[in-house]
Parts: structure tokens; C-alpha cells; sequence
């Protein structure tokens, strides 16, 4: 039976503006606040390789200065009243997010439009914005989880877009100019397509209102498709990079390869197949292997990213540099055992179980809310996926995991990055 | 359905403290445990004890096997973690209301029978090492540890809570198992739950769970309190990185001092940030006087500042991160001329408004979490004794005026009290 008691259909108010804009709508009066999640499809895929950090420099710069306000009436407005507004960038959306209470719901709505709409990207903020993303580019240099993750997705996707940094390097970011990001935002920022979740202590009707009045006047002739997302080989045999960090006491290592797109009929297979490997308990077989058996590292576990794209499948862990082949041969026994056999049937359930039941822990909050609800949307599972879903879930058997991590997983087709200070590697 | 009920707090005969609160919002509960005990309670040859215990607690007991222990909480649709840290260590786990008696049965039970294997213990010494070399790898914690370190030459707060790497290479299970033992007993635990329950039933459960387990010894008081500060004290680092650290170390009170308001929202008004000083939150700080004197003056990446409640008197912490090319000295000059100002022109009423403003927001954004609830309520109780001290947060920081703000200044922000840390990059690194 449905659980009525989570946002599907029956509570979620769907309306989509003329221009284009879909409007999810949610109450919860619990508290007297008001949470908005949106999502553009303007991600850093439309960045060639030369103007790596395009995407996410120029949404540094949204709240930096608007037709209407300048950079530090922005944050007076904002501060003053203890709300908060963001965007981000990730490899095919630009994300915003909101909250505040109740009563500054109009003035986050005003701020949140007029970023998006007139950024006026003003040449000062540009070269402050660009000062601070390249302190942080020297702060990743330092950092050895990043770095590993940089030469991973750089030695994984060759000649792709996802083996750029979102970030930029610092041979691109300091040639990035203010008409690259005029012409991103008149490309890229526009009604269509955009979905916008709303969550908290209004009314659906009076927040879809709301968001018509800011945004429902706003064209874009000029709006653009990003570019599809060309498909990408795996490897054809293991590769192996090291970053020589050598002050470093710890070594972080990642290795993984292409994975299952998000609308893959075999995704949520996929995704219970991980779930055992390097989620469920403390980091599932990986994490019990690894950590709790052999006592090699601090951290070990697997992640599905599942977008539009081939995102990949990878497995993490940080190590003392004497351990880093220990714990790759850990993690790859992990791998090859449950491409070979089939999942006992308690440990199957214990996983269903923990993605079914952990379902209401996720909806504790109004941002928790908006995001489930944006992205039932944005992934266009249907409004009633959370009613669905544990049955889904549920309905997976031993063989479709097994099928999962041999047609998505190897123990050879694979790439492994290593950052740190590790002896006999160059 | 949507009705929060009022806290409860209840004594057991053991001496457990049980803190209660009901919210229907979500089918969610979170339990937690709080002991208090923490790196406060170490001396030299175990530091980092505390946090090394708080590991083995999740190896099991014979009821609770630890193999199987993430197994239990995970399949139940739970989530469960631990913290230590200077005064508390504190585990929780958040499940489904229906299934929140799994978190009550294993925390009664590992109150006591966690059995610390010795092998069990060796091979955690390396997990723990392990933790540490990710510290030490970011230049901010090694800043932090030195920092600390020469504010603190008595005082137990002295050390970082992960503990000295030379007690961690010789600790032994005796030493941890002793530990475990005379500190995780009910008259030294605080038990909150907060969620979809009925209170009436979840004291009877408390008690019963709880109830038949003896009291322990009262803990020893910690009696080794810091000396006054007489003048200014400065460390300097070098070491790997690509970025250079500032910060500015002020000895202020404890929460339970009624100057800790004060200077929570001193902090808020010059630094932004949080105005309620407790665990984070709080948002941009892009329009405080700290960022336009640092940040927009192209100075620094980011500054930011931040207290937090603690029993015995800690830190008032200015953190700022240099822009590339631009050199320690420079920021320093700039941090301390903007200091200068704010003795010259003190807080104003619009500042202190808009503070006000923010810890209203801030707590109520807190209220939506069940397990932020717990939490808050839980360090309430484990740094001052009292949960009201959250509840009641935003009355007694209505009640501060301009006049305390500029004593509180006056007061811990003088450079007599204030260990300055300077971490630089060492310069032959240059990594792509």
C-alpha cells in the first residue's frame, strides 16, 4: 500500500509557469520557515577544456552585483535577516538553494530572481572572485583526497568533458574574461526547463504566486540546449597514476570506472549493488574489509553518482602510505567477489531494508523535502517515485546484483589515482 | 500532528539525566548518549584516550556482537555516530519511530559490557593513527594543535582531542578499558530523545533499560585551570601547503559565564557568522566588518570567527586565510587596525538588531531538525547541566545590551590575552 504520508501526488502542488518553469510546491508547517531548491540546466559540460571553471566562476559572480543591488547590498539584505541563498555548479546543472523564515520569503524570492536574471557581473568582483578560486585552487593542491580525485577523473575520461575540473586549473582561470560570462548567462540562464522546489510554512498556492511574481515575466529567445553528453569506453586495461605529495602522512586513493546512467532501466540494481559493496553499515564490504578487518585506513567505501551522463562508480579510501597496495587489493577482491557470486539473501535484505527504511530520516528537514522533490522532477521519476520506490527496491533479487556488478564493475578496465607520499611509486 | 511538546528532564535514582522532547513533524526519533567525559578529563601518557574509547565502543559487547552492529542499525533504516570532543563524548542514533527501541537497547547495553578485545584495540591503533595523518595533513589542524597548545600550558585543553601521537603508539587496552569503565557510568550519561514518541512511555522504556544499572563513582573534578594570560604569545609553522593561515586565539569564559552572550554576539556583529554560539550555523558572513576589512580589501580568501560553549574557559577564534601573493604581516596589520576601529566605534544598536534577527532565524532553522534538537539539547545539558540554556537562548540574548558588548571587548579582546598563529606554506611545493 502507498504511504500517503510521504510527498507524492496527492501533496505535492505541480504547476508549471508559461515560460516554462516547473513549480513544485510543498507544505509543512512544522516550523515557521521556507526552503527553495532549484536546478538550471547550466552545468560546466558546456565548458571546453581551455575555459575549464567557466561555469562555476560565473556563479560565484550571481550575487556579486545585480541590475538592482550591488555585491554588499546583496548580503546586507541577506545577513540581516539570518537567511541564506546559494548557488553551485555541478557537471550539468546550476543549483540554487534558499531558507528563511516565513516572513523574508519575498525578499529571498526578489534576491533569488534578480541574480538569476540580471547578474551584472561587475569587473572588480570579477578579479576578487578570481583571487579566491585561485587560493582555493592552491588549497586543493594540498589536499590529497582532491588531488587523487583530479587524476582520476582526468585519467578516466580522456577527451570528455567530465575529466575537467568543475574548479578550473590555474592555467585557465586567470584567462577567463567578463564576455565569457555575459555569454554563459545569455546562453545558459533562462525559464525553460527549470524546476523549482518549494518547501515549508506557506501556503502551494500563495508560494507558486509568489514565484510567478519574480519569475513569471522572464524570457530568454536565446536559451540553449547544453550539448548531449557524448557516452564514454572504460579503460581498456588498469592505469594507474601518483600524485607525489611527499609531506604528506596519509595517502588517499580512488579508483573506479564509468558507471550506469541515472535513467538506466538496471540503475536502481546498480544502486543496491553499492549499497552492499560500500554503503550499507560502516561503508558496507568495502568499508568491513578494509577498515574493520584489516585496520589499513580511516575511511573506505563506494559511491554511484548516477546523472544524465556516464558518471562513474568509485571506490575511496584514505591510507598510511605502507598500506596503499593492501587496500587496493582489498577493495578489488571486494569487487571480484561480488561479480562471482550471488548475495546471500539476508545481507540483500539488510541493504534493501536500510535504503527503504532510511527513506523517512532523509525527510526530516524542509530542505531534505525540496531536494527529494526536485530531483523526483529533474530526473523525471513521476511525483509518486517515494511511493513506489520501497516495492522497486524491494522487488531486486540476488541475480540482478550479481548482473549489476558484472556488467558496471572490473577489476581490470579501470583507473586508480594515489595521492600522498607512497615509497616505490613514481 | 504537528505539535512539539514541552522538554522533559528527569533524574533516575542512578543518576541518569533523561531529556526528553516530542516532535511529529517527520515518523523520525533520535537517541543519544552523552558522557561527560573528553579530552578535558586526559592527562599526559593518555591523551586522546577519550576518543580512542569512543572508537572501541563500536566493537560490540556478547549481546551486541560489533560485526553486527552497523548491520542492526542500518536495516532498521538508521543512522548512527559518535563524537568526542573537549568536554563530552556523545553517540546518537536517528531511526524510524517505530524502531527507535534498537538505539535504547544498545546503548543500555554498551554503557556497560563493551568487552575490548586486545587485538581489537591493536588494530584500532592504526585506524586512529591513520585519523590523525588525515589531520595532520591539512595545515589548519596543525595550526589549531600548536595554537592551543601555547594558549594552554596547564589546562588539559592543552592537547587536541585525537590526542599526542606518542600516547597513541603506547596506550594500552588496560588503559582504555579503565577508562571506559570509570567513566561511562548513569550518574556521568545524559540520555535525550527527541522525535515521533510519547513521553510517557518513553520514560517507562528509559527506566527500564537504564534503571537497574549501578551508579559508578563520582569523577574526579578537573582542578588543573589555566592562569591568567600576561601577555601576548605567537607561534609560527611552516610546512606543506599552498596557503598561508592567520588566527587570532582570545581567552574568553565558559558557556555558563553571563559573558558568553555577550561576546557570542560581539562575534556576530563583527565577524558574522553564527549569533547563537554553539554548534556552527549561521550562514555568510559577507557583509560583517571582518570581511570588508580582510576579504573585500583583496587581503584574504576568507575570515571568519567562531566560539564555542565549553565548561572551563577557551577560545575566541579570528581565522583568515591570505589571498595568494599576499603576506601574513600584511593581514595581520589589516585584522589588527579593523580590531583598532571596533574599539573606536563599537557595535552599533543596528548591528546588534540584525544580530538579534539572525539568531531568531537560526533557531528556528534548527528546530526542524530532530537530530539537531537532540543535539542541541544534549550539549545544554552535558556543558552547563541545563537544557533550558538552548530553549531559553534567544531570551537571554535579547537581554544584552550595547554596554556589555563593549565590556566583553574590552575585557578578552585585548592583545595581553591572545595567542597569535601563523601557519606559512613552505616555499620549494609546487604541485599543479
Amino acid at each position: 500500500m502507498p504511504n500517503l504520508a510521504y510527498p507524492g501526488p496527492h501533496n505535492i502542488h505541480r504547476h508549471v509557469l508559461p515560460n516554462g518553469i516547473t513549480i513544485l510546491a510543498y507544505e509543512n508547517f512544522a516550523s515557521q520557515s521556507v526552503v527553495i531548491d532549484g536546478v538550471l540546466s547550466a552545468g560546466s559540460i558546456i565548458e571546453p577544456r581551455s575555459q575549464a571553471g567557466l561555469a562555476n566562476f560565473a556563479t560565484s559572480l550571481l550575487m556579486r552585483g545585480t541590475q538592482a543591488r550591488g555585491f554588499a547590498a546583496i548580503y546586507e539584505a541577506l545577513e540581516a535577516v539570518g537567511a541564506g541563498l546559494e548557488f553551485s555548479n555541478g557537471r550539468h546543472t546550476l543549483e540554487f538553494a534558499a531558507q528563511s523564515l516565513v516572513e523574508d520569503f519575498d525578499l529571498v524570492l526578489e534576491l533569488m530572481s534578480q541574480s538569476l536574471r540580471t547578474p551584472t557581473f561587475p569587473a572588480e568582483q570579477i578579479e576578487l572572485v578570481r583571487g579566491q578560486i585561485m587560493t582555493g585552487l592552491q588549497i586543493r593542491a594540498n589536499d590529497t583526497s582532491r588531488m587523487a580525485a583530479l587524476a582520476f577523473y582526468d585519467m578516466l575520461y580522456p577527451q570528455h568533458p567530465y575529466g575537467q575540473s568543475i574548479s578550473g586549473y590555474f592555467e585557465t582561470i586567470p584567462h577567463l574574461t567578463r564576455q565569457d560570462f555575459v555569454d554563459y548567462h545569455a546562453r545558459y540562464f533562462g525559464p525553460r526547463g527549470m524546476i523549482i522546489g518549494v518547501v515549508g510554512a506557506v501556503k502551494a498556492e500563495t508560494a507558486v504566486a509568489k514565484i510567478e511574481a519574480v519569475l513569471g515575466d522572464w524570457q530568454n529567445p536565446a536559451q540553449q540546449e547544453p550539448p548531449a553528453v557524448p557516452s564514454m569506453a572504460r579503460p581498456v586495461q588498469q592505469q594507474r597514476q601518483h600524485i607525489a605529495m611527499p609531506d604528506k602522512s596519509q595517502v588517499d586513493i580512488i579508483l573506479g570506472l564509468p558507471g550506469p546512467l541515472r535513467a538506466a532501466p538496471d540503475y536502481l540494481d546498480a544502486k543496491l549493488m553499492n549499497t552492499i559493496l560500500g554503503v550499507f553499515g560502516m561503508m558496507g564490504r568495502i568499508g568491513e574489509n578494509v577498515r574493520e578487518k584489516l585496520g589499513l585506513a580511516y575511511y573506505a567505501y563506494s559511491r554511484l553518482q548516477g546523472g544524465i551522463g556516464p558518471l562513474p562508480w568509485y571506490a575511496g579510501a584514505g591510507v598510511a602510505p605502507e598500506n596503499v597496495d593492501k587496500a587496493i587489493q582489498a577493495i578489488l577482491q571486494e569487487v571480484e567477489r561480488i561479480q562471482q557470486e550471488p548475495v546471500p539473501a539476508a545481507e540483500l535484505a539488510d541493504s534493501q531494508a536500510y535504503i527503504t527504511g532510511s527513506m523517512p530520516v532523509g525527510l526530516e528537514t524542509n530542505a531534505g523535502l525540496a531536494n527529494v522533490i526536485t530531483d523526483m522532477a529533474y530526473y523525471e521519476l513521476g511525483l509518486d517515485y517515494l511511493q513506489r520506490y520501497p516495492d522497486l527496491i524491494r522487488a531486486i533479487t540476488p541475480q540482478h546484483v550479481q548482473a549489476a556488478a558484472q556488467k558496471y564493475l572490473s577489476t581490470e578496465q579501470i583507473a586508480i589515482a594515489i595521492a600522498g607520499s607512497v615509497d616505490g611509486y613514481q | 500532528m504537528s505539535t512539539t511538546q514541552p522538554v522533559t528532564k528527569t533524574i533516575l535514582d542512578n543518576g541518569l539525566t533523561v531529556v526528553t522532547k516530542e516532535m511529529h513533524h517527520a515518523p523520525v526519533a533520535s537517541f543519544m548518549i552523552w558522557y561527560r567525559v573528553g579530552s578535558r578529563h586526559e592527562i599526559p601518557g593518555i591523551t586522546g584516550i577519550s576518543h580512542w574509547v569512543e572508537h572501541m565502543m563500536f566493537k560490540g559487547t556478547p549481546n551486541f556482537p560489533g560485526s553486527e552492529l552497523d548491520r542492526m542499525i542500518s536495516r532498521e533504516g538508521g543512522h548512527w555516530n559518535a563524537f568526542t570532543w573537549l568536554d563530552f563524548t556523545a553517540y546518537y542514533e536517528t531511526m524510524p519511530s517505530n524502531r527507535i527501541d534498537l538505539a535504547l537497547r544498545l546503548e543500555a547495553d554498551r554503557m556497560t559490557n563493551t568487552i575490548m578485545e586486545a587485538d581489537e584495540v591493536e588494530s584500532e591503533r592504526n585506524v586512529i593513527l591513520s585519523e590523525r595523518g588525515m589531520y595532520e595533513n591539512d595545515p589548519r589542524f596543525r595550526l589549531s594543535e600548536e595554537l592551543t597548545a601555547v594558549a594552554f600550558r596547564v589546562h588539559p585543553y592543552h592537547h587536541e582531542v585525537i590526542g599526542d601521537e606518542a600516547d597513541l603508539h603506547v596506550m594500552t587496552r588496560d588503559d582504555l578499558y579503565h577508562h571506559y569503565r570509570r567513566y561511562y557510568v548513569p550518574n556521568n550519561a545524559i540520555a535525550v530523545v527527541v522525535g515521533d514518541f510519547d513521553t510517557e512511555a518513553m520514560l517507562a522504556r528509559v527506566q527500564n533499560l537504564f534503571g537497574m544499572i549501578p551508579a559508578g563513582a563520582a569523577t574526579t573534578p578537573v582542578h588543573r585551570q589555566e592562569p591568567a594570560q600576561r601577555g601576548e604569545r605567537r607561534v609560527a609553522l611552516s610546512g606543506p601547503g599552498d596557503a598561508a593561515y592567520l588566527t587570532f586565539a582570545y581567552k574568553i569564559p565558559g558557556a555558563a559565564h553571563p559573558d558568553y552572550f555577550a561576546l557570542a554576539l560581539l562575534n556576530a556583529a563583527f565577524a558574522g557568522g553564527s549569533s547563537l554560539g554553539m554548534f556552527g550555523g549561521g550562514g555568510t558572513n559577507k557583509s560583517s566588518r571582518l570581511y570588508k576589512a580582510l576579504v573585500d580589501t583583496e587581503l584574504a580568501a576568507a575570515a571568519f570567527g567562531s566560539l564555542e560553549p565549553t565548561i572551563d574557559p577557551f577560545l575566541y577564534t579570528l581565522h583568515a586565510v591570505a589571498r595568494h601573493g599576499r603576506s601574513l604581516a600584511d593581514v595581520e596589520a589589516a585584522l589588527e587596525a579593523e580590531l583598532a576601529r571596533l574599539a573606536a566605534m563599537p557595535v552599533t544598536q543596528t548591528e546588534l538588531d540584525r544580530a538579534l534577527k539572525r539568531a531568531k532565524a537560526e533557531f528556528v532553522l534548527a528546530g526542524e531538525s530532530i537530530t539537531g534538537q537532540a543535539q542541541l539539547l544534549g550539549l545544554a545539558e552535558a556543558v552547563i547541566g541545563d537544557y533550558r540554556w538552548f530553549e531559553t537562548v534567544l531570551e537571554r540574548i535579547h537581554a544584552v545590551t550595547l554596554d556589555d558588548i563593549e565590556r566583553v571587548r574590552q575585557t578578552y579582546l585585548h592583545k595581553n590575552n591572545r595567542t597569535v598563529g601563523w601557519y606559512e606554506p613552505t616555499e620549494e611545493e609546487e604541485v599543479a
